[in-house]
């Protein structure tokens, strides 16, 4: 099939493992207890607005959204907040939390709760934002960017095309995937709100094409969706990253140096983002919960769940047949993009979009070498970057140079330290030069 | 054949060498001779003078890109007010005073402190990390080991950056030890942790001194779970003492400088209900650290 389309710099192909793409989506038992963290999204941390002792019920508003960038949260339980205290987060630092302690499932009224499909938008463009905004959605895809933000077209720029990401290139997870194929119809609508939002004609759906299932079904539902088109996709990793989904489907290319989509006239949202908009705009239910994809080869069963947020990972884990015995390494995400966890008592967030559980033979860092300049770090580069000399550079803490090497472009997709034959930290050192060169920036803005 | 030259040809062609070599010469001297007075730029003798007497290491531990510039920055400032070579020490310090023509008043000599004990059978690892062996990266991933956020990660950064060999990682207790001989206090480890977990404290009185061993700021118990011997902010130690001597500030307390080690540091160290407070060259250490046998 050398007509579909992917991205023409770069790119890996791991292999994709998706062990749950036929489970069903299956509901997680409410937990005794949820630890839902102040800060889910990117950007400003929201601000508790309920204190020790209070009842909530499932929607209630509990912390408000700190700046522009940030984000409402709501309780996803009925019960009494026991605590506003602190817990460990994926990486182990502390972080704060509102602690609920579950009691019964009390959902708030303003919610509608039936499962029949709602296709008519009364909401207005500015309703729909409000709303997006009031209800805390952010991207599911895994930044977390909160969506109303994205809804915005700022003043002077135009969206002509809204690309629909359905790629889910990270081997193992599943739960887009199952977003396609068991909540079409609602994702269709949601399209149809986001595309009123930005008021705009035509929406594709970007699918790898190791979905062919899903790429089927929706191309039998889009019949009833005027405007919206599926386009199925070779499978290549990073395709999901937002800058190469555009380029594969439009041809066009995000300029460097902190341009956004937007400045070529397009918006990325992913699936689930889509179907929660349809929740949040329809049904008026803020994003309270989310479908993670539990998984691993040594996992007894692996599947999609719809967990509340703050849920433990280790209940979680429990569902799916518990913690396998030769258990290396816990991930929350991919295992290219996915960060490992320090301990399995942390809470699934907005953002989690799977827990991978490795082996402990597969979760093993080879011994690192020498580089050996055989330049397969720069041919998989999405981003036509020089891995080996951005990882040169930031280990001789040289960030000056490192800044004109566009450091900063870096997506952090990690094709570069897969394919690394000497099993380099490639990029573990990017991402300290990212970090050291924004301190730079930052510095040199405030002077 | 030799014989077509005779010894007057010879003595010609020496004669006429010397004249125009020492022509070029005489020529190039005079030339240079004009430049330099013509394009001569001032510079104070006294920075040489100054340069001569410090210890050309180029450690940058002065906050100056080298002894050079170190120098320049005296002679122009012509005081010695935060300008300090800490590698010369007092020594270098007193001669510097006397080409710029001030008097110095020497103060203490210091040295690097590891603020963190939490050794790997103090502060038992939880996870085990096979990344980047580089501290900024570990510091930026996740909390460490043992789960202290603020604990040593032990992956040797500031072995790397120390110019004077005066640090290393110690195998058993996976800390950096500070080797008390040939510590200059550069500083240049406490810029390289991304903790902060190093002060450049005085030496003390015959190298007695005492100081708290955690940077952990969490609650008490908190803290207790990732590493036995963490500061849990009881405030036992502003007791044995005043509060102008030891603060505690987020659960964490600070020893001043100032505090006498040889009047209070005993006291110090057994009020300790974690062992956080540690001494050097004083007894009742309630967990021996390898430097303090030293």
């Amino acid at each position: 099939m050398s007509d579909l389309k992917t991205f023409p710099q770069g790119g890996v192909h791991p292999s994709d493992q998706k062990l749950s793409a036929h489970k069903q989506i299956m509901v997680l038992k409410l937990p005794p207890v949820v630890k839902i963290p102040l800060s889910q999204h990117l950007g400003a941390p929201a601000m508790a607005v309920v204190k020790k002792g209070d009842k909530v019920k499932v929607g209630t508003l509990i912390a408000q959204s700190g700046g522009f960038i940030s984000a409402n949260i709501h309780a996803s339980v009925s019960g009494t907040v026991s605590m506003i205290g602190e817990s460990t987060d994926t990486s182990g630092y502390l972080k704060e939390v509102v602690i609920i302690n579950v009691e019964g499932d009390e959902w708030e009224d303003s919610i509608d709760r039936s499962s029949d499909l709602k296709k008519e938008i009364v909401k207005t463009r500015e309703e729909i934002i409000e709303t997006v905004k009031n209800l805390g959605l952010v991207g599911l895809g895994g930044a977390t960017f909160p969506t109303h933000v994205k809804l915005m077209v700022p003043p002077g720029k135009k969206a002509q095309i809204l690309i629909i990401n359905g790629v889910e290139c990270e081997p193992y997870l599943t739960s887009d995937h199952r977003v396609m194929l068991e909540r079409a119809d609602e994702m269709l609508v949601g399209i149809k709100i986001i595309m009123k939002a930005l008021s705009v004609e035509k929406a594709v759906i970007g699918i790898e094409n190791n979905k062919s299932d899903a790429i089927k079904h929706l191309s039998d539902k889009i019949k009833d969706y005027p405007g919206i088109t599926v386009q199925p996709l070779k499978v290549m990793y990073p395709q999901g990253g937002e800058k190469q989904l555009i380029k594969a489907i439009t041809g066009r290319e995000v300029p460097n140096k902190g341009g956004l989509p937007i400045d070529v006239g397009v918006v990325v949202q992913n699936v689930g983002t889509a179907f929660s908009v349809y929740e949040a705009v329809q049904k008026n239910k803020p994003l309270l919960e989310r479908i993670v994809t539990i998984t691993g080869k040594s996992v007894k069963n692996p599947g999609n769940y719809l967990i509340r947020i703050g849920t433990s990972i280790a209940d979680l884990i429990e569902a799916a047949g518990g913690l396998p015995e030769d258990t290396g390494k816990i991930i929350s995400g991919g295992p290219m993009m996915g960060k490992a966890l320090t301990g399995i008592d942390v809470p699934v967030v907005k953002g989690t979009s799977g827990i991978l559980i490795m082996t402990k033979k597969d979760a093993k860092r080879e011994l690192q070498g020498s580089c050996i300049r055989c330049g397969k770090c720069i041919s998989v580069c999405p981003l036509g970057l020089e891995p080996y000399l951005l990882y040169q550079l930031s280990n001789r803490r040289k960030f000056d140079r490192l800044e004109s090497e566009d450091v900063m472009n870096c997506c952090e997709c990690g094709s570069c330290q897969y394919t690394c034959p000497s099993s380099l930290p490639l990029l573990d050192y990017m991402r300290l030069g990212k970090l050291e060169v924004g301190k730079l920036i930052r510095a040199r803005k405030n002077n | 054949m030799l014989s077509t030259r005779t010894v007057e040809d010879m003595d010609s062609l020496m004669l006429s060498s010397i004249v125009s070599l020492s022509a070029i010469g005489f020529v190039s001297a005079s030339v240079l001779f004009v430049a330099s007075k013509k394009f001569k730029v001032y510079e104070d003798p006294k920075i040489d003078l100054v340069e001569k007497l410090l210890p050309g290491a180029n450690c940058g531990g002065c906050g100056f890109a080298g002894c050079r510039n170190f120098a320049e920055a005296v002679v122009k400032a012509g005081k010695l007010e935060g300008l300090n070579c800490p590698v010369g020490g007092s020594s270098t310090m007193i001669e510097v005073g006397k080409v710029i023509g001030i008097e110095v008043v020497v103060c203490e000599p210091l040295i690097a402190v590891l603020r963190c004990n939490g050794t790997k059978i103090h502060a038992v690892a939880k996870v085990k990390y096979d990344g980047a062996q580089n501290c900024v990266v570990a510091h930026s991933l996740y909390s460490g080991e043992s789960g202290c956020p603020s604990g040593c990660i032990g992956l040797g950064d500031c072995v790397r950056v120390c110019q004077f060999d005066a640090l290393y990682v110690d195998e058993l207790t996976g800390l950096p030890v500070v080797d008390e001989q040939k510590c200059v206090a550069c500083g240049a480890c406490v810029k390289a942790c991304p903790r902060n977990i190093y002060e450049l404290r005085p030496k003390g009185p015959n190298g007695v001194r005492v100081y708290v061993a955690c940077m952990n700021t969490q609650k008490g118990a908190v803290a207790k779970k990732n590493c036995e011997v963490a500061c849990i902010g009881c405030m036992k130690c502003v007791k044995v003492t005043d509060s102008k001597s030891v603060s505690v500030n987020n659960q964490l307390s600070y020893i001043d400088t100032k505090v006498d080690a040889c009047v209070h540091g005993p006291a110090l160290i057994g009020c300790c209900p974690t062992g956080a407070i540690l001494g050097v060259k004083i007894e009742g250490n309630k967990s021996v650290k390898s430097e303090s046998h030293s």
